[in-house]
């Protein structure tokens, strides 16, 4: 196997790495790799810090193990090779009835970067996370042996939400969910303020509901936002439009604060005061800013962070007091999602936990990195915790002390791949494999 | 005329990555397919990939271009649909490797040239008994002008593009047609981490190039397309200029 040298980011673009990536074509390429020389698998590092990132070290590549092996259209069990990206599965399931159970919000991602993460999806609330749909997968271990993982092998928890560090997963089963067929009806509610909101997502019981905030909103205007509510369905609607692509870093002045603050004030109008349903390809729905090809480069070279956690439904006066600093600082940037997440998580180091989850994008710049930290105080002290897929900032002690499963994880891994092969950017920055 | 849908597509050398985006491709819009090459798991992979994607059918038969004994039996899977055949076989050693071994230039020429050759003068009657079909030969940049760099495998190259016409010429007057592809350099695992490499296309764009070329009958075919103008360039350098060239 050849390696490419090869300067790499995450998606946020404030972390980057250079090391030798490898892009097996073939599982037997691969196969072949793992005995000669073990390395940690990578996705499309669509991951915002650094889970997807080795300096200095080697990384395995997997887009271009992306092939169907196999599907039952009664039961609906997909069995896919682990680059294969989940906006791609959606778009050939769909018209046949099926969804990938759990999407993230890009279409991007591959499914072995979201059973590595244990993502979460619009539907979290219904259906719980993406490795609670994983029947089998097949794994590659640091030894160079293959094999098949159902979810009561001891390595399943590990290995969902387990960030590469069991091995690389070559391919996976998964149960897809019913649905209508390829388009989605939504019904939009301009949301005034921060209690309305929770009262909303606590009430709602749409199949697919997520909340827009406008993090730039204060005083009596907190927390305002639109809530989408939706359901698949079929029929016609005009396809997707071409994607389009911001071909260079943006200059700085592109997310300043006025600009961003004009920018959530339309988005908030384009909603009529008494709400509508609109009918869109689930695409538009699912993965609202793949339309824009590269958006990440919008931040300029210095790239961007995005802070996301979850906090216990009784914290949610805690969650309150973070958005209040975030909308004072006039720091964030048009984006924030704010969801109510149900308990579902099938990992020992999964995201997931029942309550609110609240994520803000902000430019890489010394205030935003200082309040980030002051956000991450809050988290571990609301008793929620820090979201490894989306984190480039937290401290060690405190992530781990917001992973109660940690230790046992780490023993697991550590057991599993002993001469730490697989360890990334990110577990050495949060030492997440000491015990 | 388009190629139309339903026919049944050979492609030599399945386990490729531009032959797996083709595969795809030609998935899509519900062709049959016969994936040959030797890799036997790794085509069975891609051949329900395919079906999924809405194949007609797909299957999968070894083909080895150094085994003449491997092509019959593919041959003997036609039935009375029409038949095409993309053929994306080759392989390039590195040029050091064959300057110090040169038995290396046997292998090279049977993958990229012989091999291939015998293959398709065993399919062209079934072309023209069908009085259709199509020809897809994939060769390279590298023949059209021997270089330091990999000249056996260029010469392979460009022995293959001369099979290649004279094959156009016999099938034209049968109905069929024959495609010379020439691709630059694709983002493949054969051109992964060589150093020199430049306006890498990906995979995908070069099999809709390919597909769009047969459906329109294209003679040869560039692509990316501004290959036609490098390689324009290249063959206009006089030979005592060239021969200390090292591009
Ligand atoms: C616009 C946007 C919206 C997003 N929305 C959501 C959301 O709504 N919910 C959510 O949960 N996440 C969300 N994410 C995060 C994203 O879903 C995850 O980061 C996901 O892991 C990215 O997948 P990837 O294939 O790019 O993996 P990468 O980022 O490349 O890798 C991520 C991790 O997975 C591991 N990995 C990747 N492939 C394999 C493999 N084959 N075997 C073993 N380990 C592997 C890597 O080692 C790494 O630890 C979003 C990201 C973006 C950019």
């Amino acid at each position: 196997m050849r390696w490419k040298t090869t300067e790499y980011a995450g998606w946020g673009r404030a972390l980057r790495a250079t090391g030798d990536l490898a892009r097996p074509e073939r599982v037997t390429a691969l196969a072949a790799l793992m005995g000669e020389s073990p390395a940690p698998a990578i996705g499309n590092c669509r991951s915002y810090g650094d889970a997807c990132l080795n300096s200095g070290g080697k990384a395995v590549q997997m887009l271009r193990l992306d092939r169907i092996k196999g599907f039952d259209p009664t039961s609906g069990i997909v069995t896919v090779e682990a680059g294969m990206q989940l906006g791609e599965l959606a778009r050939i399931f769909a018209p046949q009835g099926w969804l990938p159970a759990v999407m993230p919000g890009t279409g991007f991602a591959t499914v072995g970067g979201a059973i590595a993460h244990d993502v979460h999806g619009k539907n979290h609330h219904g259906v719980g996370s993406f490795g609670q749909h994983v029947r089998a997968l097949t794994l590659i271990g640091p030894d160079g042996q293959t094999t098949r993982i159902t979810p009561d092998h001891p390595l399943f928890r590990a290995t969902v939400g387990g960030l590469g560090q069991t091995g690389v997963i070559v391919s996976a089963e998964l149960q897809m969910l019913k649905c209508k067929g390829d388009v989605i009806v939504v019904t939009e509610r301009r949301i005034e303020g921060w209690d309305e909101f929770l009262g909303h997502l606590d009430a709602s019981d749409a199949s697919y509901t997520v909340g827009w905030i406008d993090a730039t909103a204060q005083g009596d205007a907190l927390g305002r936002g639109i809530l989408e509510e939706a359901e698949t369905g079929s029929g016609l609607v005009t396809a997707p439009g071409r994607a389009k692509s911001v071909p260079f870093d943006a200059p700085g002045f592109a997310l300043a604060p006025a600009v961003v603050r004009a920018f959530n004030a339309a988005y908030f109008r384009r909603v009529p005061q008494k709400g509508r349903t609109v009918v869109k390809p689930i695409q538009e729905f699912f993965f609202p800013l793949d339309r824009i090809r590269n958006w990440n480069r919008l931040y300029g070279r210095e790239g961007f962070h995005q802070f996301q956690c979850v906090v216990p439904v009784d914290q949610a006066p805690a969650l309150r007091a973070m958005l209040e600093r975030i909308a004072g600082s006039g720091l964030a940037s048009p984006l924030a999602v704010l969801k109510r997440m149900g308990p579902g998580r099938a990992g020992m180091m999964s995201f997931p936990m029942e309550g609110y989850t609240l994520a803000v994008d902000f430019p890489n710049r010394a205030r935003a990195v200082r309040m980030i930290a002051d956000l991450e105080s809050d988290t571990l002290a609301a008793g929620g915790r820090i979201y490894l897929a989306k984190d480039s900032l937290a401290k060690g002690a405190s992530l781990r002390a917001m992973y109660p499963e940690q230790r046992d994880w780490a023993e697991l891994v550590n057991a599993t791949d002993p001469d730490g092969a697989l360890a990334t950017d990110m577990i050495r920055r949060l030492d997440l494999r000491t015990v | 005329m388009a190629v139309k849908k339903g026919e049944v597509w050979i492609l030599l050398g399945a386990t490729s990555a531009m032959a797996r985006a083709m595969a795809r491709q030609l998935a899509e819009r519900g062709d049959a397919l016969i994936l040959t090459g030797r890799d036997m798991d790794d085509m069975a992979a891609t051949a329900a990939d395919c079906e999924i994607r809405g194949a007609h059918d797909a299957r999968v038969v070894a083909f080895d271009a150094r085994d003449p004994e491997t092509f019959q039996p593919i041959i003997d899977l036609l039935d009375e649909r029409i038949v095409n055949a993309a053929v994306f076989v080759g392989s390039m050693p590195d040029q050091g490797d064959i300057d110090s071994d040169p038995s290396l230039v046997d292998g090279t020429v049977m993958d990229s040239f012989t091999g291939p050759a015998r293959f398709l003068q065993q399919l062209a009657p079934e072309i023209e008994a069908r009085g259709a079909g199509v020809v897809v030969g994939v060769g390279s940049v590298a023949g059209d002008r021997g270089r330091l760099g990999n000249y056996v495998y260029g010469a392979a190259k460009a022995g293959f593009h001369t099979y290649l016409s004279g094959l156009r010429n016999r099938l034209t007057r049968a109905g069929g047609h024959v495609v010379t592809v020439k691709p630059g350099f694709i983002d493949t695992a054969m051109t992964w981490g060589i150093e020199g490499m430049f306006l890498v296309a990906p995979p995908e764009k070069v099999a809709a190039d390919i597909l769009k070329a047969a459906d329109r009958r294209r003679d040869v075919i560039y692509t990316p397309f501004f290959w036609r103008y490098i390689m324009a360039i290249i063959r206009a350098i006089p030979e005592r200029v060239f021969k200390k060239m090292s591009i």
